[in-house]
This record gives C-alpha cells, structure tokens and sequence, in this order.
C-alpha cells in the first residue's frame, strides 16, 4: 500500500469537527435541508412498484391485470360464464321440456333436433344436460358461499382472538378432517328423504366449513403480526375495526382462492353422491342421476353417458382452472 | 438538555416474561421468556433516551410496553405520575394519544390496502374528538409536508413509495394526534444508508417543532449517539449502565458495554491499527435461562466467585459515588472501571480538515 | 490479477421493462488482496458477485457484455460443467443469511463433508473427519460433538461460522463474501469479521467483501470500489478514500454517517433517492442528487479518470470534489 501521505492536504472527509463544520455544515448541509424537505417532493420517488403511468396500483387491480393477460383464466372465465348463463335461462338454447320423456325412444342415438339422442327413459340428452348445469351450479355456488362465510368467520375470529376457543376450534376441524367424504355421505344422506338441493348443500357445509376456517385461520394469524396492525392498535383502534379495517382485506385473498376450487370439486362431489343414490333423487334432473342410470347402458348406449359426464368434467375442470389462475394472480410470492 | 422537572415518562421494576407451555387444549406452565426483567428508566420532557443492545436483548418488548402493545408482568410505567400500565377503556385510549410509536420496518407498518391519507388519517377516526370531519384532508396533507412529502400524495398507496418516504408516512402517523412521547424502535435500520441521515435529521427537527420526547431503540451505537442526550444499554432483559451520552460512550464503566463500543466498525481505517478490541467469546445466554447473579458474568473477563452470587444493582458504583466526574453513572456491575475504548478524535484530522 | 471483471454488464427482463442492474464494471482483486465492494440495495454489487459466481438467475437475469477473467480463464466462454467445477473448488461464496443457506434436513458435518465427496471423492468416513477439522479451524467449540448437529442448533454467529468453513473447504482462491455479518449482532460481527480476516491471511486468498457498511470497510479492506446505479464510482486504497473521496457520492456516504466518536449537529443526507434501474438518468446517474452536478453532468457519462496511480473516479469534476473546492 503507498503512503497516502501527497493527499493529505486536500482532505475534506469527516464533516463533523466544528472547525470545518461551519463550511462543510452550512456549504452542503444547508442546502441539503432544502433539498430534503423541497427536493424529494418534487422528484418522486420511483420505487420499484411504480407503474410507468404511476397510476395507483393496489392487490387487486394487479391481479386484474395479470388474470386478462392469462389464457387460462380467459378460457375457464367463459365456460363458467356460459354455465352461469344456462343455468339461469336453460330455455336460451334448449327448448324441450327435460320431464317430458318417450319412452318409445328409449336410448336411440343422435337425430335431427336431438343432437345428444335420448335416454333409458326416452328422454332428450341434450335437454338434460342442459338443465343439469343448473342444479349443479345451484349446488356449488350455494355450497361454497356457505362454507366461506361460516368456515371464515369462524377461522377468522379463532385466529384473531387466539387462545381457548382457537384450540378448541383446532381439534373440531381436525375430527372433521377424519370424516371419509363419501362415506360420511353415504351414513348421512341414506335417511334424508327430501328430494331439494338443500340436504346435499348441508351435508357439504357439515364437511367443508372446517378447511376455508383453517386457511381462514391461518391467513389471519399472519396478517394479525404485521406491524401495521400493531400500529393501529397503538392508536387505540378497537378489535372490530382491527379485523374490518386491517386484518380482512389482507387475509382474504388465501380463502378466495381455497374457495373457487373448492366449488369444482363440490359440483364433483354432488355428482357422486347422486351417482350413489344418496345425492339429488328425481325427478331433479343432475349430471350425477343421469351418469348413474346411463352406467349400466355403458355397451349399448355409450351416449347416454359420455354427453352429462363430459358437461361435468368440463365444469370441474373450469372451475379448478379458475382458481389456479385466481392464485397465481393474487400469490404475492410469485411476484 | 434533560430538565430536573418530573420526568414525562417514569419506568420502574418493568418486567415482561412470556409464559412456554405445554398441552393442546388445556395448556400448562412449564418456563418463561424473561424478555424484560426488571427496567428503570426516566425520560425527560424534551429529552431523547436512547436504548441499546443486541437482538434478544428485550429493547423492543420494552418499547411494546411503553406504547400498551403488550401488558407488562409486573412492574410501573408512569406518564406524568399516572401508572398506565393499569389503564383500560377511555382512559387508556385517552394516553395512547400521547405516546405513540414509530415502527422499524416501513415495508410491514403500512395497510397496503390503504391510501397514505387514509393511513395518516386513521388516528383521527379513532380519536375523533381530535379533529372535526372536514378538517381533515387539510391535516393530513399539513402532515404529510412536515415530514416532507409532496402533500398531492395524499391518495397513493404506500408501495409506491420508497422504504425512506414510507418511514416518513410512518412518522406523520404517529404525529397526527400531537403526542408528547414518540416511541421509535429501530426506525432507520431498515433503510439505506444516505436515506438514514435524511430520517434522522427529520427526527431531530420535529423534535424541536413538535415539542417531543423520544425514547430510541436501535442497535447501531453510533446512530443512538448522535440522537441521544442519555443513553441506556440493555442486556438479557436489563440495563447494565445508563447515563448522559458522553458518560456512557467516552467513559463506560460496565464491561459489556465496553465491549459493545470496542466492537463497532469505525468508518476510519487509520483508527485500525491502534483500536484496542475487546472481542467477547460466546453466545447471549438464553432468555429461558438466565445467569444467577450477573447476567453477564458467563461472557465477561473479569467475573469473579461474587458475580455468580450477587446481583449487581443499577446505581453509581461505589468506587465512583464520591467524584462528581462523568464515570459516576450508573452502571450494574461489581467491578466497574473505567475503561476507553472509543479512540478520542485524532487532533491531527481537525488540523487537516481546517485546512478545507 | 486473481479475478479480473472488464466492463460487465447485467441486466433483468421484468414485467415492467429492463432493469439496468450492472452497467460496466470492471475491477480486479489481487491474491491475498481484500477488496470492498461498497454500494446501497439496487446499485448492483450483488449481481456482479452473482455473475461472478456464475450463479446469476438466467432469466431473468442476462449478461449483455463484458468479460470475467479468473486466473486468465474467461469464465464467461467456459461450459457450464467447467464452471461448476470451480465454484467451490477455486471461487466460494459466503451469504448473509446463513441459516437459509444451509439444509436444514443435513446436519452441518454431512454439508461439510459433502464438499470432500463431491469435489475430491472421499469416502464419507474422512469427509467426516475433515469436517471436524473444519470447524475446528474457525473455532467451533467441540466440534467432535458439534458435527452431528443440525444448523437450527447452532447459533447466528456459530452458523456464519460454518458457512465460512464450507466456503474454505477445498481452499479456494478466491472468497466473495456477500454482506457477511449484516444479520450479526456488532459482538458477534467482530467475532466473524476477525476469523475471515485471519483466514484470508493464512490461505493468502483473495476476498471479496461486498458491504454497505462503511465501518467494516475501514476496518478489514485493503481497496474499496463503490459502486452507485450499477457502475463503480471511485476505486481506490483504502485508505485514501476515507481521507478525501474523490467522488461526491462516496464524500456524501461518508459524511451521512453518524460517528461513535463524535456528536455532531445535523447529519448531512445526500437528497433524494437511489435510481430506478429501469430509468437510469442520462449523463452521470447520480447528478440529481449531485450537490455539484453542472450542465456537463446531465449529458455525458463521467468515465472512471484516473486519479492516481491506482485509484480512479467516475466523476467529472473529481479534483474539485478531491481538493474541496466545491462548499
């Protein structure tokens, strides 16, 4: 290392003794108060989250960006839309009647007018499969609401508030957890004699609650540690604005995706217990009934089969693509 | 600076231990965090009292007290000789607009779900008695420029800012309802270095205008010393010494804190031949299990038989009590003396920087 | 020269455009040299350590240009397996996090040993046995005990510790230490910053210290190149810098920062804010907060002048900036 003797008398470093301060303090710190307290107004600051446009940007506006830009949400996006759609006005594209049924026609294939052929009852496929979507976008929308706001409520309050009633919560969902589905359905739905949507919804409110209150639970008690729910606690605000307030519209994003692929699989769930005779009974027309009565035609008559069970498919699928897309855009980590 | 007047905010005997338990449901005591064990302090009105120490060392639950985020285990936290620690309902929501706090991460204490007039404009919802509806746009946006913010800010949401502006955001908030004691903890070492300065100078000018006092926490001994007028030095849930800045930084008398000081990189690399290092072996005991006697005795070089068996008590040694001299400060250890570790300022530097 | 980078350039390909994160640098460090690598988050000292390393997340990271000569190799031409090879071997590399960058399903003597397996093929019985050495050498207490014990065990300071033993494993020539003792308390920084130091002695490795801490720089480095908006603005001996920086913005770093020795009054703060790399300003990138900044600055791109012999600066009026002439 060379001496570094030839540049002490140019030094201008330190800045703090009082013999230099005064030109040092005033030549560079005076105008430095300027700058602090004008300069930064007035050149903002471009943080890495800035848009270009420098427009406000929130959770949710990006997200929104994100999914129009994402195939996947656009595809699914649309075939949910349509099943929305005939499901509150089946009679937009198909005119028959899904009761009125020939028995004359019995399992005979596609034929003008009838695209999808008839059932085992003489009655239209295409009419049935359209009507389906309704029950079971009834089924799983319904479901699905009802189990994010009991299963988030409840979540939600145990994670916040902590302490017995959250421990007591823990192990009622995790006995809920050991319910075999299926089984569970079959134990509980063989004595329900209603013929109505609503048996099948409470059965999957029974068993759903316990996982959106888990990620309800979860996603609370991490937003609950941030310091800016410390910060307004500090100001004094009180446990009801703490959760509205702060703690909601962060914890939310978790339990809204958990939820749109909850719902595919609820429409799953619902065909299945029909399948097994212990979901929706006729006359309610479902995709679940007439999958079961076509399986034993499966050799003669596959078409009675393959149309309702691809429309189930197709709608599971939608959904649990919706909520993959829905994810990936409200993810934070994938940013 | 520090007035002989009552003090604004009096600590005495503050303890905080977090129980460890066991169990799922039913749950049972089996040990304790002693995060806090056993601090006094006074903070004078227009004073700064800086608090150091290591991560662990209990600073912040200490600062969680203070502002009523956490109850401590026992002890007394006195704002104009009212304990409010034992406050409730309106009048602990009356206090709380006195003291507030400055949180150390920008990135975490902002809602990023809310606009900085809305975060700014909180404490006055809470407290509306403070200030009538239409008043407060124009508050917040007066805020917003005291801490030097373009004051058109006003419905941004706080990503858009950078870490240094968001601290600023931060700092409004905490003014928004006039306190009297603005707790910071950590506030700068979240930040870049020549953002640091630009804070800290915010700080120091509010304090005139403002009319406040602070209590400090940091871990970097250099940014407490230029801020504070007394500075205290925590380890393992105590302070060890306390005392006017220059008696604690220029005259140490406890060994951890000479070693503190002694440990600090100094921007000079001319200071680094002739630095005497006091370089500590070891770990911090765990807080779960602290030291009998001297909580410091299992890292300290001179501990003795009596360390492990006497609590030092925080007061001026007594080898000290009779001189009037920056050493007699108060300073929890048996032994103390005297000892330099921060190199006086080259007086060769002045004459060359005279030179500018 | 043990590491030579010439002019490197990186850059990001993001959503929101192309993030300029290193923008020609060049340096070079000396075996048994430290050299300080001084810059805030985002000026890239980081990215050319990654680069260095050849660990750079690609994409979206990409190397426009440039060269990395190591020992007269140009890493930046070789094969990924050739590569591989030296990292570890010839070049290592200590993180700031030490905890995430251990297994923490393997305990510390299998990470240790894994060097010996892989890079030397020992057997796994005196891979062990070379761990415990390691850990002895930077003074792990019992480590005969220790090395069955898994990183979570181990303190913040004793983990940093056995990252620096896995970077010394195969005695490497050159160490990157990137913010090394950052996540430290100042007792246990010294601890670590002295053993790094001794080591470096002992191996008469070259190091690389990549900080944002003035302090640790003045205490351990032998150079310093700071670097502002991916570009190094002055480079030179250590000690020279810290008596008159010849380019505003270290004058400004230095003086920014509050002293242990000294109370001051008002701490003078460089204004404004660090760049956006997507949208570097034109000229020299740090003119808007430049309290010297003159027409010629907004335009041209300052060059790194030669100061000295061995020590330069990317600023255009660097005498004034050298001599005072400015306040």
């Amino acid at each position: 290392m060379p001496e570094p003797l030839p540049q002490e008398p140019f030094k201008s470093g330190g800045g703090r003794a009082p013999e230099d301060g005064v030109i040092a303090a005033t030549g560079m710190g005076g105008a430095m108060d300027l700058a602090t307290s004008e300069g930064e107004t007035l050149e903002r600051g471009p943080g890495p989250g800035d848009g270009p446009s420098g427009r406000p940007r929130s959770l949710w506006s990006d997200a929104w960006r994100d999914l129009r830009r994402n195939p996947v949400f656009i595809i699914s996006g649309l075939v949910i839309l349509f099943l929305v759609v005939i499901s509150l006005w089946p009679s937009l594209i198909a005119s028959g009647n899904p009761l009125k049924c020939d028995l004359a026609k019995a399992q005979e294939g596609s034929q003008p007018g009838h695209p999808f052929g008839y059932d085992g009852q003489g009655c239209d496929v295409y009419t049935r499969t359209v009507y389906g979507a309704r029950t079971s976008v009834t089924v799983g929308v319904c479901a699905t609401l009802l189990v994010a706001i009991l299963g988030s409520v409840l979540g939600g309050l145990a994670g916040f508030f902590g302490g017995f009633w959250d421990s007591f919560l823990s192990r009622i969902t995790d006995i809920f957890f050991a319910i075999p589905v299926v089984l569970g359905g079959l134990v509980l739905l063989s004595v329900v004699t209603s013929s109505t949507v609503w048996p099948v919804i409470g059965f999957m409110v029974l068993l759903g609650w316990p996982q959106i209150s888990r990620i309800a639970r979860g996603s609370v008690i991490t937003a609950k540690q941030n310091d800016y729910v410390q910060a307004a606690r500090a100001l004094g605000a009180s446990n009801s604005r703490l959760l509205l307030r702060h703690i909601t519209p962060n914890a939310v994003a978790p339990v809204i995706v958990v939820a749109t692929i909850a719902l595919g699989t609820y429409i799953a769930l619902e065909a299945t217990l029909s399948y097994l005779g212990v979901g929706l009974k006729p006359p309610t027309v479902s995709w679940g009934i007439d999958i079961s009565a076509a399986s034993a035609y499966i050799r003669n008559a596959p078409h009675m089969l393959l149309w309702p069970a691809g429309a189930l498919a197709l709608t599971v699928l939608a959904f649990i693509m919706l909520g993959d897309a829905v994810r990936d855009a409200l993810d934070p980590k994938l940013r | 600076m520090a007035s002989t007047a009552e003090p604004i905010l009096q600590v005495s005997g503050l303890v905080k231990h977090y129980p460890l338990t066991r169990g799922i449901v039913f749950r049972k005591q089996v040990g304790a965090v002693k995060a806090v064990d056993g601090v006094d302090f006074a903070l004078g009105k227009g004073e700064t009292l800086g608090i150091v120490g290591e991560s662990g060392c209990g600073k912040s639950t200490v600062a969680k007290m203070l502002v009523n985020l956490e109850r401590p285990t026992a002890g007394e936290i006195r704002f104009k000789g009212e304990d409010i620690t034992k406050l409730s309902g309106k009048a602990l929501k009356a206090v709380r607009r006195n003291i507030q706090m400055v949180f150390q991460d920008p990135y975490t204490s902002l809602n990023p779900r809310m606009t900085v007039g809305d975060i700014i404009g909180e404490p006055y919802d809470i407290h509306p008695e403070v200030a009538p509806k239409g008043d407060r746009r124009r508050k917040v946006q007066d805020l917003l420029d005291v801490v030097g913010l373009n004051p058109e800010y006003i419905n941004r949401y706080p990503h858009q800012f950078s870490g240094g502006q968001r601290q600023r955001i931060g700092i409004a908030r905490g003014l928004a309802l006039r306190p009297e004691v603005i707790v910071a903890d950590e506030p700068v070492s979240a930040l870049d270095v020549s953002v640091q300065a630009q804070v800290i100078n915010l700080m120091d000018r509010l304090q005139g205008e403002f009319d406040l006092s602070y209590v400090f926490i940091a871990h970097d001994l250099s940014i407490v010393r230029h801020i504070s007028d007394r500075v205290g030095v925590m380890y393992l849930g105590r302070i060890v010494e306390i005392g006017k800045d220059a008696e604690i930084y220029d005259h140490p008398t406890h060994p951890y804190t000479q070693a503190l000081l002694s440990a600090v990189p100094v921007p000079d690399p001319e200071a680094r031949e002739h630095r005497e290092r006091i370089i500590l072996t070891g770990d911090v005991p765990s807080p779960t299990n602290i030291p009998s006697g001297c909580r410091f005795r299992t890292r300290c070089w001179k501990a003795q038989e009596r360390c492990a068996l006497e609590v030092p008590a925080l007061a001026v040694p007594a080898e000290f009590r009779l001189t009037t001299g920056p050493t007699a400060h108060d300073s929890a250890c048996h032994f103390a003396e005297e000892k330099q570790v921060v190199p006086p300022e080259d007086p060769s530097d002045d004459l060359a920087k005279g030179r500018e | 020269m043990l590491l030579e980078v010439r002019d490197l350039q990186v850059e990001f390909r993001t959503r929101d455009g192309v993030a300029k994160a290193v923008n020609g640098v060049t340096y070079g460090v000396d075996a048994g040299e430290t050299l300080a690598v001084l810059g805030e988050s985002g000026s890239g000292k980081s990215v050319t350590a990654q680069a260095v390393m050849g660990i750079l997340d690609i994409p979206p990271g990409r190397i426009t240009g440039g060269e990395i000569l190591f020992q007269g190799r140009g890493l930046l031409k070789l094969k990924e397996e050739e590569r591989r090879r030296i990292r570890g071997a010839e070049m290592a590399m200590i993180f700031q996090d030490a905890l995430s960058s251990l297994n923490p399903v393997l305990s510390v003597g299998d990470q240790l040993g894994e060097m010996f397996v892989v890079h030397r093929g020992m057997s796994r019985k005196d891979a062990r046995t070379k761990a415990v050495e390691l850990m002895d050498r930077v003074r792990i207490p019992a480590a005969k005990e220790r090395v069955r014990d898994y990183p979570h065990q181990f303190s913040g300071g004793m983990r940093q510790r056995i990252m620096i033993a896995m970077a010394m494993a195969l005695e490497p020539a050159l160490i990157i230490a990137d913010e090394p003792t950052t996540a430290l308390d100042v007792t246990v920084q010294a601890q670590v910053m002295e053993l790094l130091a001794e080591l470096r002695r002992e191996y008469h490795m070259g190091l690389i210290l990549i900080t944002h801490d003035l302090g640790v720089v003045a205490d351990v480095a032998d150079r310093i190149a700071v670097m502002y908006a991916g570009r190094i603005v002055e480079s030179a001996p250590v000690h020279d810098i810290y008596k008159a920086p010849a380019h505003p913005y270290t004058r400004g770093l230095l003086e920014s920062i509050p002293r242990l020795d000294q109370k001051g009054q008002e701490l003078y703060a460089i204004k404004g804010l660090p760049p956006n790399l997507m949208d570097i300003p034109p000229g020299c990138a740090f003119h808007p907060r430049c309290p010297m900044a003159r027409d010629v600055c907004r335009t041209d791109v300052p060059p790194l002048y030669e100061v000295d012999e061995d020590r330069g600066s990317a600023c255009h009026f660097w005498r004034e900036c050298l001599h005072g002439l400015d306040g």
